[in-house]
């Protein structure tokens, strides 16, 4: 099987369901790119990172429209076209966008089939880029998706690898209702095995990417990443760390996270976002609420912190989750139990 | 002029049947059976009805927070409509919508719209669709004088534009947006040379004559039917009532409100101008007048009398599969 990136697994699939269904369509700011400028060439990007490229030339300009920096009238174009019958994949660049058409997403798409006695389908996909780790700023680095799973209506897929890049976002396209489709920028080179042909995979179940004993590692997105690496370095020590990769966080699978916290009793939840509301706590509390008894130490939480994202690449590596902190979480959580066996033994 | 005597009875109908709907919700509102709150459209009642006459179920429209006009003449069903508005089982939305999110894709009504301006976007979304796939169907968005200075109208505008879809904006100037007068909020203080400026025709019109409506809006929608892009209309058409049942408008003079009641009735001027022209009969309307007050009676008393959405309601349709 060969090995594709992120970038790679994304642009294919989009192909692969412009190809299955006439009625998707790509819209964007520079998903084509190159109009009105003074070359010949009618794509010039295939978006700022290349995600989109080829599909103008494979499907043209009424399929892979681009369009003005204008998000309201793009998230809200893609409402109304999926509810005229399209299958709209509208790109929000980054999503610290959502700040100039949070009303199209929150009030209208999300709301459309609730408010409308269920009567409305909205099979609009908006994927859009999250995270730190490029230097790119206060403006451009934020990991929102909690913002957008509290949203009632909304599905929101956080991919951890091409693999599941793929198969959640064939998922997406094809899914009635609206979906968040969040891309992690620092993830884009990363490559695994992922087949040529279509598949899919079903929201609301988590991947478990390491098996464990001790201790129950949930993590979102890049933290998947560096959960895996404290599992595998921590497992040359003798501790064995379960890792959990929601892949949806709306709807969320609590029964996996359930049933590995029944395991191991200790949790470890990490997340880039900011930590007041964040999917750390959202897990952390549900744990805590419906779990409790399992639970043989206190929960840790590895968030950033309570600020915005800063330039400078020191500051910002300081402020996203590290594989350290990670580490030193898992570690905490076993010292504490350890610590409270100790104390009733 | 070149209407048939059927469409001009069909323009009579759809405005009456508007203005007796509305009246008898204000009556209603007043008397304390209509849960939430209502946005009147008296007055308005001629730019519905002969927009809506050029347009098929097909075509969509978008919709205001004073959208029972629009709905009623893109062809909803009056009586589910009175089950929404009273939030009743059977009503369009299964009464979670209410009176500000009456919508009816069957009909390309694409939703009342509670927030001010959201509704162009998802117009345009209509139109591109159809773009998209190459049909000649249209799209056309309501916005009042108020939705004129929100940013989404202006990206609605501009996309359309640069993509040349077939939409058309249908600006309901009637004046206030809420309780401030559109002297005073319009910067410039010409909403048809706003739309202008983006490379569409933006006729201004007599937003209480029906035919001039009707004219302008053939225009427009042979326009987007042929591919040629978007148009823009700025129909002028004050709001008899306030923004919302209750308002006591004291923002406005009652020497204004006596000349809106004198001079800016669509049906008086309709039925005046068919008489002189000898076009219709007084009975022709007459009978029309009686036909839809004996409807919207017995829909208002099923609505009142109709069961309430179970409690489990509240839990459904939240997504199509979660």
């Amino acid at each position: 099987m060969a090995k594709k990136t992120v970038r790679e697994a994304i642009n294919e699939t989009l192909a692969q369901e412009m190809r299955r269904d006439p009625r998707v369509i790509v819209l964007g700011e520079d998903v084509a790119g190159g109009k009105g400028g003074t070359s010949d060439t009618e794509e010039a990007a295939g978006g700022v990172f290349g995600l989109t490229a080829g599909l103008y030339k494979e499907f043209g300009g009424r399929r892979v429209i681009d369009t003005p920096i204008t998000e309201s009238a793009i998230i809200g174009a893609a409402g109304g076209a999926a509810l005229a019958g399209m299958r709209p994949v509208a790109e929000l660049m980054f999503i610290d966008f959502i700040g100039v058409c949070l009303d199209q997403i929150m009030n209208q798409i999300a709301k459309f089939r609730y408010m409308f006695g269920g009567k409305a389908t909205t099979p609009v996909t908006i994927r859009t880029m999250i995270g730190a780790g490029m230097g790119a700023g206060p403006q451009h680095s934020g990991a929102l998706y909690p913002m957008l799973t509290m949203v009632p209506g909304l599905k929101v897929v956080v991919p951890s690898n091409a693999y599941d890049a793929k198969g959640l976002l064939a998922t997406a396209i094809r899914d009635d209702d609206p979906v968040i489709f969040c891309e992690h920028k620092a993830l884009y080179t990363e490559a695994c095995e992922v087949p040529d042909e279509d598949y899919t995979i079903p929201f609301g179940q988590a991947n478990i990417t390491r098996e464990g004993e001790h201790v129950t590692l949930v993590a979102f997105s890049r933290m998947v990443l560096f959960a895996n690496q404290v599992a595998d370095r921590l497992a040359r020590e003798g501790i064995s760390v379960e890792v959990i990769d929601p892949r949806t966080t709306s709807p969320l699978d609590e029964d996996a996270i359930f049933d590995s916290v029944d395991k191991t009793g200790r949790l470890v939840v990490v997340d880039e976002s900011n930590p007041m509301c964040s999917m750390a706590s959202e897990v952390a509390s549900l744990v805590a609420c419906e779990a409790f008894e399992c639970l043989r130490a206190p929960i840790a939480k590895v968030t950033a912190p309570h600020t915005p994202v800063p330039a400078h690449p020191e500051l910002e590596k300081e402020y996203v989750p590290s594989v350290a902190k990670i580490e030193s979480a898992v570690r905490r959580v076993l010292l504490d139990s350890d610590v409270k066996a100790a104390a009733t033994g | 002029m070149s209407l048939t005597r059927e469409q001009l009875l069909d323009g009579y109908r759809r405005m009456r049947a508007q203005r007796e709907f509305d009246e008898r919700m204000r009556r209603e509102f007043e008397a304390g059976t209509v849960p939430g709150f209502i946005h009147l459209y008296c007055g308005q009642e001629a730019i519905a009805a002969a927009a809506c006459m050029h347009l098929r179920d097909t075509d969509y429209i978008g919709s205001t927070h004073r959208g029972h006009g629009h709905c009623i003449a893109k062809g909803c069903d009056i009586g589910e409509m009175l089950l929404e508005i009273y939030c009743k089982q059977g009503g369009l939305c299964n009464g979670k919508g209410g009176s500000m999110h009456i919508a009816d894709m069957n009909k390309g009504m694409l939703g009342a719209n509670a927030i001010v301006g959201a509704a162009p976007p998802i117009a345009v979304g209509a139109a591109l669709a159809a773009w998209s796939q190459g049909t000649d169907g249209v799209a056309l968005a309501f916005i009042g004088d108020g939705a004129s200075n929100q940013g989404t109208v202006f990206e609605a505008l501009n996309l359309a534009s640069v993509l040349k879809l077939p939409m058309i904006f249908m600006y309901e100037n009637n004046g206030y947006a809420e309780f401030t007068g559109a002297k005073y909020h319009v910067g410039g203080g010409d909403i048809a040379a706003r739309a202008g400026a983006f490379g569409m025709p933006a006729p201004k019109v007599d937003g209480t004559d029906f035919f001039a409506v009707h004219d302008a809006m053939a225009a427009a929608v042979a326009r987007a039917r042929s591919g040629q892009g978007p148009s823009a209309i700025e129909a002028v058409a004050s709001r008899w009532y306030g923004h919302f049942q209750g308002d006591p408008q004291a923002y406005r003079s009652r020497e204004e409100l006596d000349e809106v009641r004198r001079s800016g009735d669509p049906l008086k001027k309709f039925r005046e101008r068919v008489l002189a022209e000898s076009w219709l009969e007084d009975s022709d309307m007459d009978a029309i007048d009686q036909e839809l007050r004996e409807l919207i009676d017995e829909k208002v008393a099923v609505a009142k009398a109709a069961p309430n959405p179970d409690t489990e309601a509240l839990y459904t349709d939240v997504y199509l599969e979660y």
